[in-house]
C-alpha cells in the first residue's frame, strides 16, 4: 500500500522533467554540416530560448578507443575537445585522491537544474500553498465559526488520552513545528530575510536553523514511531468512517456523526503524518548523511522494472545517478512532501485550537467534558463507560 | 499540560544528545567523503 502511495505520488512529481525529456527527444534536426558536425548558431540560440536541444552531437562525441573509433584514437592521440565534452557529461576516467564516486564528477549540470527548481517553482508553489492554507482556514472560520459545544457541559469529564500519548503526540508536534520553521528559513532565508535582515544575519538565522534541523530531527523520528505504535490499532478505517464523510465530520452542518476513539478526519490526518513522515524521514536520513543513502536510481530502476512511467505515457526514469543528482532529488523530495505535511497539519493545528471548542483539552489536560465527548466520539464514550462500569479483568472475585 | 512540557524538554535533550553522538560517529561530511590531501578549510 505505502509503495503504490510513494509510487503515485513520486510519478506525479516527475511528470514535468520526463515531459521536458521527451521533448528533446523530439527536437527538430538541426543541419550541423557548415560546421563539420560541430555546435551551430542555431543549436547556442535555441538553448538561450530554452528550446529543447538534442546534444548527442556533443554528448557522444568523446573520442574513441584503437578499436572502435574514430578521431586520434588508433594513433594513441587524444583530443582535447574530445576530453573536455567527456568531463562535462560525465564520461571521463577520472582519478582522484578522494575517497568514492563523489570526486570523479567534475561537471555536473544537473545542478543548475535543481538550483532553478528549488528558487522558482518550489519555493513559489510551496509557499503559496502554505499562505493558500492559512487564508483558506481565516475564510472557513469566519463562515463556520467555532465548533460549539451544544447544550451545556456536563463538568464530568472522562481521559480522552493517557500521559504517555500525550507526550508522544507533542513530541512529533514540537520537533515537527521546529523542523518546519527551521526547514523554511533554509529554503527562504535568502529571498525573504536576507534582503531585509542582511546576510549575516541570515548566516547566522541558517547556521542556527540547520543546527537545530539536523537534531531535532531525531525527537521527530522517535515520536513518530511512538505515535505510530500506540494509535494505528485505532486508526484502521471502517464502514463508521464513510457514515462521517457522508456528513462531512458535522464541521459543515449541524450534524455529529458517531465515532469511536477516532474519526475518519483524525484517521486521515494520522495517516497522512505517519506516510508523509516516514517519507520525510527516510529522505531527511539520507539528507543528513550525505551520499550514503541514496535513494532515487533505485527507485527508478523498480519503478521503470514495474513498467511504472509507461502507464502515463513516460519514457524510463534514470535509473544512473550522479551522487550529487541524489543529493538534490533527496533535497527537492524532501521540501514538497514537507509543504504538503505542513499544509495538513496547519488544518490540524486549527481545529485543535481555534476551530473546535473542547478539543485542546483532549490532548492538554488528557480530560474531556462528558458533552464533548457524546457529540464527537461517541461510540467511544459509550465504550468508555461500559468499561468504567464492567470489573475489572485482574479484581480478584470475592470469595 | 505537563506531558507536553516534559516533550518538549524531551525534544532538547534528544537534539543535544544527538549533536554530540554525530560528533562521536563522524557525521561530518568534511570527514567522510574527503581525503588527506584536499584542504577544506
Amino acid at each position: 500500500m505505502l509503495r503504490h502511495l510513494m509510487t503515485v505520488l513520486m510519478l506525479v512529481f516527475l511528470t514535468l522533467p520526463a515531459a521536458v525529456r521527451s521533448q528533446e527527444a523530439e527536437a527538430l534536426p538541426i543541419d550541423r554540416s557548415a560546421t563539420g558536425g560541430a555546435q551551430t548558431l542555431e543549436d547556442i540560440l535555441r538553448r538561450q530560448n530554452g528550446e529543447p536541444v538534442d546534444d548527442r552531437f556533443r554528448r557522444e562525441a568523446i573520442g574513441g578507443d584503437a578499436v572502435s573509433a574514430p578521431g586520434l584514437g588508433p594513433l594513441g592521440g587524444a583530443s582535447d575537445p574530445e576530453l573536455w565534452r567527456a568531463l562535462r557529461y560525465n564520461e571521463a576516467e577520472v582519478t582522484t585522491s578522494t575517497r568514492g564516486d563523489l570526486g570523479k564528477v567534475l561537471v555536473q549540470d544537473g545542478g543548475m537544474r535543481w538550483y532553478e527548481f528549488r528558487r522558482g517553482p518550489l519555493v513559489t508553489y510551496g509557499g503559496w500553498l502554505l499562505l493558500g492554507t492559512i487564508a483558506a482556514l481565516v475564510v472557513f472560520f469566519l463562515l463556520r465559526g467555532r465548533v460549539r459545544i451544544e447544550g451545556e457541559k456536563t463538568g464530568r469529564t472522562v481521559t480522552r488520552f493517557q500521559a504517555f500519548e500525550r507526550f508522544s503526540h507533542w513530541l512529533v508536534a514540537g520537533s515537527f513545528v521546529l523542523l518546519g520553521l527551521t526547514g523554511l528559513v533554509t529554503l527562504m532565508g535568502r529571498m525573504f530575510i536576507a534582503p531585509y535582515l542582511g546576510l549575516e544575519a541570515n548566516a547566522t538565522l541558517l547556521t542556527i536553523s540547520k543546527l537545530i534541523h539536523n537534531n531535532v530531527a531525531w525527537a521527530f523520528m522517535l515520536g513518530l514511531i511512538l505515535v505510530f505504535v500506540l494509535w494505528v490499532w485505532h486508526n484502521i478505517p471502517n464502514r463508521l468512517d464513510l457514515v462521517w464523510i457522508s456528513q462531512a465530520g458535522g464541521i459543515i452542518g449541524k450534524k455529529h456523526p458517531p465515532a469511536k476513539k477516532f474519526n475518519a478526519g483524525q484517521k486521515l490526518v494520522f495517516w497522512s503524518v505517519i506516510i508523509l513522515g516516514a517519507s520525510l524521514s527516510v529522505s531527511g536520513l539520507s539528507l543528513l548523511f550525505p551520499f550514503e543513502m541514496p535513494l532515487f536510481a533505485k527507485t527508478f530502476g523498480i519503478l521503470n522494472d514495474m513498467g511504472a512511467p509507461g502507464w502515463f505515457g513516460m519514457d524510463p526514469l534514470p535509473a544512473s545517478l550522479a551522487p550529487q543528482e541524489e543529493m538534490q532529488l533527496a533535497q527537492l523530495w524532501h521540501a514538497i512532501v514537507a509543504f504538503v505535511m505542513m499544509a495538513i497539519i496547519l488544518g490540524h493545528i486549527y481545529i485543535g485550537t481555534l476551530g473546535m471548542e473542547g478539543a485542546f483539552d483532549a490532548m492538554g489536560s488528557g480530560e474531556v467534558d462528558e458533552a464533548w465527548a457524546h457529540q464527537h466520539h461517541s461510540i467511544w464514550l459509550e465504550e468508555v463507560k461500559a468499561e468504567e462500569k464492567s470489573p475489572a479483568s485482574d479484581a480478584t472475585p470475592a470469595e | 499540560m505537563k506531558s507536553m512540557l516534559i516533550a518538549f524538554v524531551a525534544i532538547a535533550v534528544i537534539g543535544v544528545g544527538a549533536h554530540y553522538a554525530l560528533q562521536e560517529v563522524g557525521f561530518s561530511a568534511q570527514e567522510v567523503s574527503s581525503g588527506p590531501s584536499v584542504r577544506l578549510d
